[in-house]
């Protein structure tokens, strides 16, 4: 489904991605760990077009979309969440969906109709109930909980129908309940979707639960990729982020 | 809904504008019937800056550009080419439309302050050709010779009671079309970009296209007041092209207030009183108007039907408190 060939990023005469090759299964769920500034959110920045490679191929579907701008990338299938919550909060929860639904359906340059249009409700309230949003739908965004916030990101990027979706770091800055009824919501979307599900995530509690496989990325390089127990078990994961407290959990 | 939503326009734009087929009755002196004219291409001018500034968040110092354009093209077209006021009209909304879109192509990709800045100095480039092509525009005289009224589908622009009703349909017409375009799924992409320009591209929106088309949007309205203030002072000069009436638009939005859509014709209606009410009493209008516009970003930073609004929301939600308090448990 989706490809990473030889991927390159430098800023400045810094690598933050160097050389980086993974490949992610149709409907698989994959973390992506590792140390802060290991380049995970660049990762994610090239792949989606917020910036472009200096080298490498991001295929998606047989199709290379390095380099293509995000409105295009997200065209192809793509979708994504930001690790601080990206929405528009002088809208409804509602109108913000319609709005993801009219771009995903390309109606949202329409002059001549009214919004909402009828045509995309259903979608967007479907949305609202996957996300467990629909209790919510009249507040306006910018009045949600940090928590809400985050899930109507994820709805955002579920408008859109993606083949592949990104979520940053989507527990960020919530307390210990609240992280795993988030983590619990997104697994239930991916079971129900079958998509492609990549996310970044800092607890490894979740990510050795929920993780089908883990990509571990160090100094812009990939360290290790495995299931959680061989990641767990690997001594260079262990050094370079988890450290000898993991390998002790894991014997 | 959606049709109830129209409906309600419709009936809105309906009943305005037989109000003010009205109120010449009640008030029937020539000064209203002035005031109502110049507030109706004032209120057309300010709106369609609301477009960017409010709906956009583009803050831009040189839609005037779009009114001078606007006056000069429906004046010239009359005064030079002869046509008849329908196609003067139309030729100026494609002349407008054409302008914009090619400021617009270059202005749009700049961020904020830089946006801000270069309309002000395509806006002043404006100016200056005007003021150097006098055998065109008449220079910093204006536009000398008048322009031509003659009648079309029985009216007759030249009787001031048609003048005054035609005005007033060409203002609730405006209104009534970009009230529906922020109503629109357009409308709300561009709410979208406002907030969160990044967002929006992540979800497939050519933000880019949107911000253009608003600007295109918005330099065609722009243009229609500067036609209305063109049939009533029957030329076109320099002034109408200055920065200052950038300015005067921006003030309109702020005393009116950017978040309600009938918020920069009420911004209009009060500059365009204090206007005239301050400038009999004193020759330090700006001062007097520089007082005001600090007051309001002080005290009522979000306008004067913004804070009605918002009193008003506030009120119903109290009553509706109190009522669900009174009434007893189940």
């Amino acid at each position: 489904m989706l490809t990473i060939e030889h991927l390159r990023k430098s800023f400045g005469g810094v690598a933050a991605i160097n050389d980086v090759s993974l490949h992610f299964e149709p409907g698989s769920l994959t973390a992506v760990i590792g140390p802060n500034g290991a380049g995970k959110t660049t990762f994610f920045n090239l792949i989606t077009g917020a910036y472009r490679p200096d080298a490498g191929r991001v295929v998606l579907g047989g199709e290379d979309i390095a380099g293509l701008p995000a409105p295009v990338i997200m065209r192809r299938g793509m979708g994504r969440a930001f690790q601080v919550a990206s929405i528009f909060s002088s809208l409804t929860v509602r109108e913000s969906i319609l709005g993801a639904v009219n771009a995903h359906r390309r109606d949202y340059a329409q002059l001549l109709r009214r919004f909402p249009l009828a045509r995309a409700q259903s979608h967007a309230d479907e949305v609202m109930e996957l996300v467990g949003l629909s209790a919510r739908a009249h507040v306006l965004s910018g009045n949600l909980s940090h928590g809400d916030q985050k899930l109507l990101d994820i709805a955002l990027a579920l408008a859109l129908e993606p083949r592949v979706l990104l979520l940053d770091e989507p527990t960020a800055g919530m307390g210990s309940e609240e992280r795993w009824q988030m983590i619990e919501t997104v697994h239930q979307l991916w079971a129900r979707k079958q998509i492609t599900l990549i996310f970044i995530e800092h607890d490894m509690d979740i990510v050795f639960q929920y993780a089908q496989t883990i990509r571990v990325l160090s100094y812009g390089k990939v360290l290790a990729e495995g299931t959680a127990e061989q990641v767990r078990r690997n001594p260079a994961v262990i050094e370079a982020y988890l450290g000898a407290h993991f390998e002790g959990r894991a014997a | 809904m959606i049709r109830s939503a129209l409906g309600r326009d419709l009936l809105f734009a309906v009943g305005g504008l037989i109000l003010l087929a009205a109120l010449p009755l009640v008030f029937p002196g020539k000064a209203f019937a002035d005031f109502v004219i110049r507030l109706s291409a004032f209120a057309i001018y300010a709106t369609s800056l609301n477009l960017l500034i409010g709906y956009g968040g583009l803050v831009s110092f040189g839609h005037g550009l779009f009114y001078g354009l606007g006056a000069y093209s429906f004046a010239l077209l009359m005064q030079k080419a002869g046509t008849s006021i329908p196609l003067a009209f139309a030729l100026t909304i494609l002349i407008n439309g054409a302008v914009a879109a090619v400021i617009g192509a270059i202005c749009i990709r700049l961020k904020e302050i830089y946006f801000s800045f270069l309309t002000l100095a395509f806006q002043m480039l404006l100016h200056s050709l005007i003021i150097a092509w006098t055998s065109v525009t008449g220079g910093d005289q204006g536009l000398t010779g008048g322009v031509p009224r003659p009648p079309f589908l029985g009216i007759r622009l030249d009787d001031p009671r048609h003048l005054y009703l035609f005005c007033c349909a060409v203002l609730v017409v405006s209104l009534f079309i970009m009230r529906h375009l922020v109503q629109s799924p357009f409308g709300y992409t561009l709410r979208m970009i406002r907030d969160n320009p990044r967002r929006a591209a992540f979800l497939g929106i050519h933000v880019w296209r949107i911000r253009l088309l608003a600007f295109v949007v918005a330099g065609i309205f722009g243009g229609v007041g500067g036609m209305l203030i063109s049939l009533f002072v029957s030329s076109a000069y320099p002034d109408f092209a200055y920065w200052t009436v950038s300015g005067e638009g921006v003030f309109m939005i702020l005393l009116g207030g950017m978040g309600v859509f009938l918020g920069p014709l009420a911004g209009a209606g009060i500059l365009l009183l204090l206007n005239d009410l301050v400038t009999r009493l004193t020759e330090h209008y700006s001062l007097v108007l520089g007082i005001v516009i600090l007051a309001f970003a002080l005290g009522l930073r979000k306008g004067v039907l913004g804070f009605l609004k918002d009193w008003w929301t506030k009120r119903a939600a109290g009553t509706k408190g109190r009522q669900s308090a009174a009434t007893p448990a189940a």
